[in-house]
């Protein structure tokens, strides 16, 4: 009992830790990078749920392109006050949880942009996405972008590029993942990879895509993914 | 609040149609109101009570803000909860330094619930004190005021009152129903027992259930009244009620409507007289002089027997019970919901929401929910500052623009 007692209160001093210290405004322009792609494999009046969908930026726009039926779920409560005042179906709430409220094949696709590096356990996450979706988009940062390797190899520091802007000490992220294990974790899971989509910097501050040598080249990937 | 453009005589809205501008005058911007009254009577109009007994004929005061439209379907119920009455906005104007319906930060033009949008109703409930056909009524029999022998009467009881008082304004659909607290049990039966007639529903610090918490609370509170010598078995005239237990009934209240944090931030140890300790049992905190006058201005307000009727009526709200499941109980519902929490609510608390919103997407349901940041506690919902506006706001614009394609 004593045991679960503290690991409950763990896991509470982990969410108020990632709400309170985490300054997202930091990946406004990365969590973006790829609203174009994931806008194209978007189908008019489709079912769209998006995890960890911030204060609905990319619902906002979908819901607008495509007149999707959307729905969000967001644990930091600003956003979620911030997404419904805007409009937007969204629940606050814990990602785990909130999933197993929904039933079988219930969305026509389920959006993880920029979540599984902050989170426990990626891949129950995308497993229950799977359940409840068709299918589901996944984008992250690139972790073996040359960017990161030579920070990394040549100065002997951790990598802060514009997908993975913070310190060490200040990062939201968790876990770590690049194109190729991503592709690897795809196999093993056997995932049907139906897209993939990658974006590199841009000259000023932005990003562009990126087609050849993306595991080298990409600081953002997206996959579509279906069972 | 968004800027609206103004001429003379009248103003257009988003859509274009043309709206009257509220009069010009000192009473704010939803500007004077009124309480109105209906009395239903006739073998339409019998209300067969949950608990068995009935009530006919049967009085309900309201007020209402903005204008019904022709098609009728511009209008949002506000259910008020346990000690709250229908005025819910505006001013009544009838001494100078009077206070704004109870609701004024969400209700008039350009709020949250837009009066140059919808037409917001806000009856009394079945069962109150403020006009209402309740404990302090004249029962027609006996000619004298009901007290104890008026029949207990439940939420979905409630519920079925504010239904007459929809059909008698000629409303078949509500845009919205919304309520805190025991107003939020009654947007919830709302969706429960006329799934078709609502389009959202907004219960806000409410549950789905009392909790064991909220009945034990609402005991003590009850106990403070009957054991009151001047109770008298509810029989107490009008004049010399039992004051004493009404109070301590208010003051335990009021301590489960704020939070810790906010308790302390208003009040800390500080004491009356600056000299500190008096060794004695008068009042000597800041606490204490706050809990005494509120319960003292309670007393001035509110009817004891009402109270202990009411706080009954919130003990015996528990859908899982009434339907068997909470699946069940929304199974029906045909409504988009926004459910909010505060987070410092105790009596309230977030967990008791999130199951409802649990449920809801279980089913398949369109629902929102936040559980809103905020030291206020449970009496959050009847405050400003946090972001409750906006989001029932947001929720309501999602609405009429169709919700779904």
């Amino acid at each position: 009992m004593s045991l679960i007692h503290s690991l409950r209160h763990l896991d509470e001093t982990d969410r108020t830790f990632q709400s309170e210290s985490v300054d997202w405004a930091l990946t406004k322009l990365r969590d973006r990078a790829l609203d174009d792609q994931i806008s194209t494999i978007v189908t008019k009046g489709a079912k769209v749920l998006d995890l960890g969908c911030g204060k609905g930026d990319l619902l906002a726009r979908l819901k607008s392109e495509h007149r999707i039926h959307e729905s969000g779920i967001e644990i930091e409560g600003e956003a979620v006050s911030e997404a419904i005042a805007r409009g937007l179906s969204v629940t606050h709430g814990d990602l785990e949880y909130s999933l197993t409220s929904m039933g079988d094949q219930s969305w026509d696709l389920v959006i993880l942009n920029q979540v599984i590096t902050v989170i426990r356990n990626p891949v129950a996450i995308l497993q229950e996405s799977l359940r409840v979706g068709r299918q589901v988009v996944v984008t992250f940062p690139n972790f073996a972008g040359w960017r990161t390797r030579y920070q990394l190899a040549l100065r002997g520091r951790l990598p802060v590029t514009p997908s993975l802007p913070y310190q060490w000490y200040d990062t939201p992220n968790i876990r770590l993942v690049t194109v190729k294990d991503f592709r690897n974790l795809c196999g093993q899971m056997e995932l049907k990879i139906l897209k993939e989509a990658f974006v590199g910097r841009a000259k000023g501050a932005g990003f562009r895509p990126i087609n050849a040598w993306p595991n080298l080249r990409a600081l953002s990937a997206m996959f579509l993914v279906s069972k | 609040m968004t800027h609206r453009p103004t001429s003379p005589t009248a103003q257009s809205d988003s859509a274009g149609k043309t709206v009257p501008i509220p009069p010009e005058n000192n009473y704010g911007p939803v500007g004077q109101v009124e309480l109105q009254h209906v009395t239903f009577d006739g073998p339409d109009h019998v209300l067969n009570l949950e608990g068995g007994g009935s009530l006919s004929p049967l009085q309900v005061a309201y007020e209402t803000y903005g204008e019904l439209s022709k098609s009728k379907d511009n209008a949002i119920l506000v259910c008020h909860a346990l000690s709250g009455d229908a005025h819910a906005a505006g001013y009544h104007g009838h001494s100078p330094d009077e206070k704004p319906g109870w609701w004024d930060i969400l209700i008039g033009p350009g709020k949250a619930l837009d009066t140059d949008r919808y037409f917001v109703i806000c009856p009394n409930f079945l069962g109150s004190c403020y006009g209402t056909t309740g404990p302090t009524s004249t029962d027609p029999e006996t000619e004298q005021p009901y007290g104890l022998s008026f029949p207990f009467f439940t939420i979905k009881d409630m519920v079925e009152v504010q239904r007459w008082l929809l059909d008698h304004l000629g409303i078949d659909t509500l845009s919205a129903v919304i309520g805190g607290s025991m107003g939020g049990m009654q947007a919830l039966q709302w969706a429960i027992s006329y799934p078709e007639r609502v389009r959202g529903v907004i219960p806000i610090a409410t549950t789905s259930r009392m909790s064991t918490q909220g009945i034990a609370l609402n005991e003590v509170g009850r106990q403070a009244i009957l054991s009151d010598p001047k109770w008298l078995e509810g029989r107490y005239p009008k004049d010399d009620p039992p004051a004493r237990g009404l109070a301590i009934a208010r003051m335990i209240g009021h301590i489960t409507y704020l939070s810790e944090e906010s308790m302390h931030q208003k009040f800390g140890r500080r004491f009356v007289n600056g000299d500190g300790r008096s060794f004695n049992f008068s009042k000597d905190f800041q606490v204490e002089s706050y809990l005494h006058h509120q319960g003292d201005k309670f007393v001035r307000r509110f009817d004891a027997n009402t109270y202990l009727y009411l706080s009954r009526a919130m003990d015996y709200f528990d859908l899982e019970t009434d339907h068997g499941s909470l699946e069940k109980a929304f199974s029906h519902c045909l409504s988009s919901f926004l459910v909010l929490s505060f987070t410092s609510d105790w009596l309230f608390p977030a967990q008791q929401s999130a199951e409802i919103v649990h449920v809801l997407r279980k089913l398949g349901k369109e629902v929102s929910y936040c559980n809103i940041e905020s030291d206020q506690g449970h009496d959050a919902f009847l405050l400003p500052g946090h972001r409750m506006g906006d989001l029932v706001s947001g929720f309501l614009e999602r609405l009429r623009k169709g919700g779904t394609p």
